[in-house]
């Protein structure tokens, strides 16, 4: 030990360590230590002075290694790691004590805080003579990414990056891209047609040379790490080949199994074999294999005999597809709050209670009614319409207790779109408050209330239920006039709280990336990485992370490609070498660490554990596990840290 | 013993890297005083504390271990914080067997944003620690 040469630097930080710690006295005891061969201090070690001192005193020294005893880490460490490297010596080599937020800033006591700043930086110092000089770890990069949803977000991230020149692999569950956005009638503030905003940018997707589509497919296993994920899909059967499909319509007539239509949230039927929408991307029919009696030409098989094409095929099978991708984006959406959770509102079981998207389903010129809103019940025009807001939202009690942003909007929205088509009815809108932020939003609102005389009403609904006239009998309470209200509705609509997808659900799970308390997937800072993942190489768009409208969520998706572009115009990637190192000797292959590692970056190789240093995060479970100290994180080993304790109750 | 008249508990203060480590620099930056018995290491992650470190304190003269990590299912390394809860639980037990008072060792959760939640941990220990006095059953005998 006694050839190794390290170099002490304490900085004052002008008086904010100095006041409190006696900054001569740390650098003087410092000097004392067995492995130090320098020692100084300096009233702004950060100061361009400061650091050159620290690059002469290295060069000038033959110093080996360095301790800053300043403030915290996460403000300075690189900037000292980098003045090493200046240097000559690796950046590795040098560690910081932190003697400003965890000493001086937090004591008044002058002899206590001078005490613990020895200890601190004693420890630092025992710590440092046993670092070794590491290299970081280039990665090499696939130029290729993975988009998981094909909705509004997942769309707009992929057209992004294909046409920054990115290889794009789209995933999305369904038959069909697009999304809920393409369940949408109309769009706030504008009231322009969703579909015919959205289905130019799906054809787009279909057309694209760089975007390989993969419909009707799942995510099933994801390993590697940024720069080279190794990612497995499902590719389910369809049983109809899209190539030889000539859209002729013939097999959903002669099909004799008849379900809820999805795309119209039930308020329609289609056959087991169907078009999930005209507009379909890609076009062509999906047999529902569930639906279906059965498969066998024998118990039906009416579609494959009427198909002239010949591009109906019992035998498919599904097919696990294997992508090599260099980043992934998430945006598997969200999904609506289920109405049966809502029991003082039925919990779906009054008819004409709609949920939101069903009403959209309803004004849609495409959807159940072709553009006429006519409730399900009776299909009459509803004269009185009760919208009800913050339905499972804002209720931490019993549901969410987050706003989900986009209801007051589409209220409002849905208000006027039902005056427009109902010139003679009578619109009501049940509030909390009226979250109207955004460009043109609260004229959007205000024209709701003024021009197409929605009657606003502050207050909940405490319950409704059916009357023997066919009414929905709606009992609230208007909180501005302190009455009670009771309205005879035609038709309730529920602006039902949004809450992440099952598909969410499932892509943190195979993604292993974190979610927040209410479930949606977890940014890597709330301001400053808003679509980046915790983990390096997974991106975040649209209301997977949140919930948010259309504009947000096209933002928020073309962020993350300009994120991913940004990663993978690099030719390699490095990667932090501080990670789990096999000291082969002491090794039993007892496979304990390969159990504690999160990231499945330990296997056996002939009896012993090896890391895949590209995997590895370097956290430490697998060193706190082994029973023989046979790995250890490089830069934290065991020894290290036992020196670090002793030096920490030293006097 | 004159050092029993003024007898200040030492303690050491393992701190994860993400969360307490930066919760400990929140209370710093927010200037919360607490009292400077507890000296911090910083590691990687709370599951990253083996329960040798703990003994090894202990031995090495500590009257108090402090292990403080992200909050369970905050963790940044997913699920470190886990491994150290269900690990570091039996180390408690350990403790109890060789008789020594199981209170010298704690754990925390602290997360970055809670420099006040750990002023107060340490605080808490400290005056926990002080009825205990010296911890001497496992301390190595060698001078």
């Amino acid at each position: 030990m006694s050839e190794k040469r390290t170099g002490v630097f304490v900085c004052h930080c002008g008086n904010n360590i100095a006041a409190t710690v006696d900054v001569k006295k740390v650098a003087e005891t410092m000097a004392q230590e067995g492995t130090v061969a320098y020692s100084q201090d300096y009233v702004y070690m950060c100061s361009d002075p400061g650091q050159n001192a620290v690059i002469q005193a290295i060069k000038d020294n033959q110093l080996d290694s360095v301790v800053v005893s300043c403030c915290s880490p996460s403000l300075h460490e690189k900037t000292f790691r980098d003045n090493a490297e200046r240097a000559g010596i690796s950046g590795f080599t040098c560690e910081i004590a932190n003697i400003r937020e965890q000493c001086a800033w937090v004591h008044k006591n002058r002899d206590e805080a001078t005490a613990k700043a020895i200890k601190i930086s004693r420890s630092a110092i025992r710590r440092v003579a046993r670092n070794k000089s590491l290299e970081p770890i280039a990665v090499p990069v696939v130029r290729k990414v993975m988009v998981i949803g094909g909705g509004i977000a997942g769309i707009q991230a992929a057209l992004d990056m294909a046409n920054g020149g990115l290889e794009v692999v789209l995933v999305e569950k369904l038959a069909t891209i697009g999304g809920h956005m393409l369940q949408l009638s109309e769009t706030f503030p504008t009231l322009d047609c969703s579909q015919c905003i959205l289905s130019p940018k799906m054809v787009e997707v279909s057309r694209h040379p760089k975007i390989k589509l993969m419909t009707y497919s799942e995510v099933k296993e994801v390993s590697g790490s940024v720069g080279n994920f190794q990612v497995k899909i499902l590719k389910k059967p369809t049983y109809v080949d899209p190539e030889a499909c000539k859209l002729c319509d013939e097999c959903t007539v002669v099909c004799p199994q008849v379900v809820p239509n999805e795309h119209d949230l039930g308020l329609t039927a289609r056959r087991a074999i169907y078009i999930p929408f005209a507009q379909a991307i890609p076009a062509s029919y999906t047999l529902d294999e569930d639906a279906c009696l059965g498969l066998n030409p024998i118990r039906c098989g009416k579609c494959k005999d009427v198909c002239e094409a010949g591009a109906i095929n019992y035998d498919m099978r599904p097919e696990t597809v294997t992508e090599n991708v260099g980043a992934i984006v998430v945006a598997t959406g969200f999904d609506l709050y289920p109405q049966e959770k809502i029991l003082e509102y039925g919990a779906g079981n009054v008819e004409d209670v709609l949920d939101g998207l069903q009403f959209e389903r309803l004004c849609s010129a495409s959807g159940a009614t072709k553009g006429h809103v006519l409730r399900p019940s009776d299909r009459k025009e509803p004269k009185e319409v009760v919208f009800i807001q913050c339905v499972g939202s804002r209720d931490p009690a019993q549901h969410c207790a987050y706003c989900s942003k986009i209801c007051c909007m589409y209220t409002a929205k849905h208000a006027r779109l039902y005056k427009h088509h109902v010139p003679d009815g009578k619109a009501y809108v049940f509030y909390i408050d009226i979250r109207s932020g955004g460009k043109n939003y609260e004229e959007f609102v205000q024209r709701a209330m003024e021009d197409d005389e929605t009657m606003y009403l502050r207050g909940r609904v405490s319950k409704l239920h059916r009357t023997k006239d066919g009414k929905v009998r709606v009992m609230g309470t208007d909180t501005l006039t302190g009455m009670n209200v009771e309205i005879d509705a035609d038709m309730v609509v529920l602006a039902l709280a949004m809450q992440p997808s099952k598909g969410t659900e499932e892509a943190a799970r195979v993604l292993k990336i974190g979610r927040d308390k209410d479930g949606f997937l977890a940014e890597a800072h709330p301001k400053l990485k808003p679509v980046e993942s915790v983990t390096g190489g997974i991106y975040l768009a649209g209301c997977a992370q949140g919930p948010k409208d259309i504009p947000e969520t096209v933002s928020q998706a073309s962020a993350a490609a300009a994120k991913v572009l940004g990663l993978l115009s690099q030719a390699t990637l490095s990667h932090t070498p501080t990670v789990a190192r096999v000291r082969n000797s002491h090794c039993t292959g007892c496979e304990m660490c390969v159990t504690a590692c999160p990231y499945d970056a330990i296997r056996l190789e002939n009896g012993k554990a090896v890391v895949n240093e590209v995997l590895c995060e370097g956290c430490g479970s697998c060193s706190a596990t082994c029973l023989r100290a046979a790995i250890e994180v490089r830069n934290t080993s065991p020894l290290q840290v036992n020196e670090m304790i002793e030096a920490v109750l030293s006097f | 013993m004159s050092e029993q008249q003024k007898y200040e508990p030492k303690i050491v203060a393992f701190l994860c890297k993400w969360c307490s480590s930066a919760g400990s620099d929140l209370a710093g930056v927010s200037r919360i005083q607490y009292p400077a018995n507890a000296t911090p290491i910083t590691v990687p992650c709370s599951g990253s504390v083996s329960p040798m470190y703990i003994l090894s304190a202990l031995k090495k003269g500590a009257d108090g271990v402090l292990v403080s990590g992200c909050h369970i299912g905050d963790c940044h390394y997913m699920e470190g914080n886990f491994l150290a809860r269900r690990k570091l639980h039996l180390v408690k037990e350990l403790l109890q067997f060789c008789g020594v008072e199981e209170n010298r060792f704690r754990m925390s959760w602290v997360s970055a944003a809670e420099g006040a939640k750990f002023a107060e941990v340490v605080k808490e220990f400290v005056e926990d620690l002080r009825p205990l006095g010296p911890q001497e059953k496992l301390k190595a005998k060698r001078a």
